[in-house]
């Protein structure tokens, strides 16, 4: 996985003093042509990583907003192989990709075909919630031939023989669960996700990421003085739900993604600077693709 | 025959089966499985679960000979399991007194159910009555337009009923609203699945929970006939009436015929048969058969009965026709509720539209019975709370109830 993007981006930001910052935007909401947009203004904005979400039909993981963006690319016409466009589409512009799914879009897809598709597509990761490493086996195997890093998730209640086997199994980074429940924008941040990333770091030396509930730079930055990085999704997604236009969904998701980004630390500081969330679409990005 | 091995460790029938839900709830499907394991090797929670089961279920439930039934069919001798006599009306109590028992054992003060017919909703909501527990149960909205009488039972029981508006707003979304309700509240409750459905250990544990039924029909039957059955007939959504039924004949030269329901006809796609015309995939946590598109996602089911208006089915039943063990056919909306006014006519028993597909199956298994063949059907249900959908369906068609 030497020339896995993803790998090479999380050992420079972090090898920098850096903090990550991944986001999460459904594909296919409300429509293909402003995922593709949604998601290259995340990069340009200092996101280190995107997770394109597969809509599902039944997705149990998520909350009502990623519910109802799901629904909405659903009634749109979405087919898995938009995911493939999508990333073609947005890898040139340097952000390294993740896909998101539910398992059976998978299995019904072919596990080897679904690893091969977006391996060619330039996805660097998979994220599958409910495949824990009891049946991951198999897919762990395909990721792995394709240089796709199937990402572990942890939870509050995972004990720690369960955390040792997800990192064991587990490849680009460790995504903890902040809360029991739901991906969601969430007051606080939940006193368990520090608990929960110390005891992580006593089974890997893999960054370690905390996602669900984090939706402000606020909470951001408070997450990043424990953890590697944060993971953010609803709060995105309900941002683009709630455009009236494209260029509003691309201005609006730029906005919090330049916020998010200031609150973490960075090797490469244009990220950093004040004012980021200003420049138009379509600027030249200090940081050229790896 | 060695001891039916399944499911292995890793909650496999097979293939099928298996855990696939969020990490968040790995650990208490871990701490189920053993509370499990340890309560069935406690005589004393086998003996608490046995007296509810005969004092405030009443089991064992009769097996009927229904004579004029049999004499319509021409041939065979059919007998009902009469589980529609169980306490709260259908075979739901079973499960549902077994897993409450068991959250109180676990120290869970909180019972969350989904529902489709309002069934097992209100069988637990029964059972939380019971043993004093918090009891809250998710159920589509389209479900509780069909299903208003259960929605008012599971009030009066004290149970706080959640609409789902989600998706068709049945039983598969509010499945998936009380799976997103555990994932969040999951170390003070205890959810307790309706079905053979659901990740491991779920699908043993609910099919073990409804094997008395067969273990009653064995006992019964060798009473009444001197032998065991020719058939076993029972309809199958879910389908845990049917692995109840089916289990405890597994080593027996028994034929099983798992009935589904196809709706307004398999060819129309509007059908809840999963086993007869899905294919094999992940729903609530478990490999088997579902109703999917070409990408994965998973398609509406349609039935007449809310029951089994699902478009999933136990991991144990896929198994079972993988292995040609049972036999799965489907019997179309219009087949059920002539099936539904022939038992009420010919022995006046009115089934749920549910165990109406069952029925309605025996005057296409007539063809090829021997004349003393015995077939045990499994009454699953009451109609009573059908008779309001029914009723308007006649309505509509400007019918008067009269048939078949």
């Amino acid at each position: 996985m030497d020339r896995n993007p993803l790998a090479e981006r999380i050992a420079a930001c972090l090898g920098g003093g850096g903090k990550l910052l991944v986001t999460y935007f459904t594909a296919g909401h409300p429509d293909l042509e402003t995922t593709v947009r949604v998601v290259e203004a995340a990069g340009e904005a200092g996101a280190d990583c995107v997770e394109i979400g597969v809509p599902y039909s039944d997705p149990l993981a998520d909350g009502p907003v990623i519910q109802a963006a799901a629904t909405r690319a659903l009634r749109g016409g979405f087919r898995v192989a938009w995911t493939w466009e999508i990333a073609r589409r947005v890898v040139r512009s340097g952000v390294p990709l993740a896909v998101m799914t539910y398992v059976n879009p998978v299995l019904r897809y072919g596990p080897e075909a679904f690893c091969r598709d977006a391996a060619a597509a330039g996805v660097a990761g998979l994220l599958v919630p409910d495949l824990p490493p009891e049946e991951a086996g198999e897919l762990g195997r395909l990721a792995r031939r394709h240089g796709l890093a199937l990402i572990p998730f942890v939870a509050p209640t995972s004990p720690d023989h369960r955390i040792r086997m997800a990192v064991e199994a587990g490849q680009g980074f460790v995504y903890c669960i902040s809360v029991t429940g739901v991906t969601g924008a969430r007051p606080e941040v939940s006193a368990r996700a520090r608990e929960l990333v110390e005891r992580v770091r006593r089974y890997t030396r893999l960054p370690v990421l905390v996602g669900f509930g984090i939706s402000t730079p606020q909470q951001a930055g408070e997450v990043a003085r424990f953890a590697d990085g944060v993971i953010v999704g609803s709060s995105l997604v309900a941002r683009v739900d709630a455009a009236a236009s494209p260029e509003e969904a691309v201005r609006s998701v730029r906005e919090l993604v330049a916020g998010l980004r200031q609150a973490l630390p960075h090797p490469d500081d244009t990220f950093c600077r004040p004012g980021r969330g200003d420049t138009p679409p379509g600027a030249p990005t200090a940081r050229a693709p790896r | 025959m060695a001891v039916y091995p399944w499911p292995d460790e890793r909650g496999r029938f097979g293939e099928f089966g298996g855990r696939f839900v969020p990490e968040t709830l790995m650990a208490a499907l871990d701490g189920l499985e053993e509370a499990y394991r340890e309560a069935l090797a406690d005589p004393g929670f086998g003996a608490e679960l046995n007296q509810y089961l005969r004092t405030y279920v009443g089991r064992p439930t009769p097996l009927y000979a229904a004579r004029r039934l049999s004499e319509h069919l021409g041939r065979g001798r059919v007998y009902l399991k009469r589980e529609d006599l169980a306490h709260t009306g259908a075979h739901k109590i079973n499960n549902a007194l077994g897993q409450v028992l068991l959250a109180k054992r676990m120290g869970k003060r909180r019972i969350i159910a989904e529902t489709g017919a309002g069934q097992h909703g209100v069988a637990t909501a029964a059972a939380a009555a019971l043993l004093g527990l918090d009891c809250h149960v998710y159920m589509g909205e389209e479900d509780m337009r069909r299903q208003e009488l259960n929605v008012f039972r599971m009030r009066l029981l004290g149970a706080e009923v959640i609409p789902v508006r989600s998706g068709s707003r049945t039983l598969k979304d509010a499945t998936n609203e009380a799976i997103r309700d555990w994932v969040t509240n999951v170390e003070t409750t205890h959810y307790v699945i309706g079905s053979v459905v659901g990740p491991h250990p779920y699908p043993a544990m609910v099919r073990d929970f409804q094997a008395v039924i067969g273990r009653e029909v064995r006992e019964q039957i060798l009473a009444l006939e001197g032998r065991l059955p020719d058939y076993l007939v029972a309809c199958v959504g879910g389908g845990s009436n049917a692995m109840g039924l089916f289990h405890p004949f597994y080593s027996d030269r028994v034929r099983m015929v798992g009935v589904e329901a196809a709706g307004e006809g398999i060819e129309t796609g509007r059908h809840a048969a999963s086993l007869t015309a899905g294919s094999r995939g992940v729903l609530h946590g478990s490999y088997s058969y579902l109703l999917q598109d070409e990408d994965g996602q998973v398609r509406e089911a349609h039935s007449v009965s809310a029951g089994l208006d699902y478009p999933g089915v136990g991991p144990e039943h896929a198994f079972f026709k993988s292995t040609g063990r049972a036999e799965y056919v489907a019997v179309t909306d219009a087949e059920a509720l002539r099936g539904f006014r022939l038992l009420s006519r010919l022995e006046g028993i009115i089934p749920a539209l549910e165990s109406a597909h069952a029925v309605a199956y025996l005057e296409k298994l007539a063809a090829r019975l021997e004349p003393d063949d015995v077939v045990v059907v499994c009454l699953s249900g009451r109609g009573d709370k059908d008779v309001p959908m029914v009723l308007d369906r006649h309505g509509r068609k400007g019918g008067n109830g009269d048939g078949p």
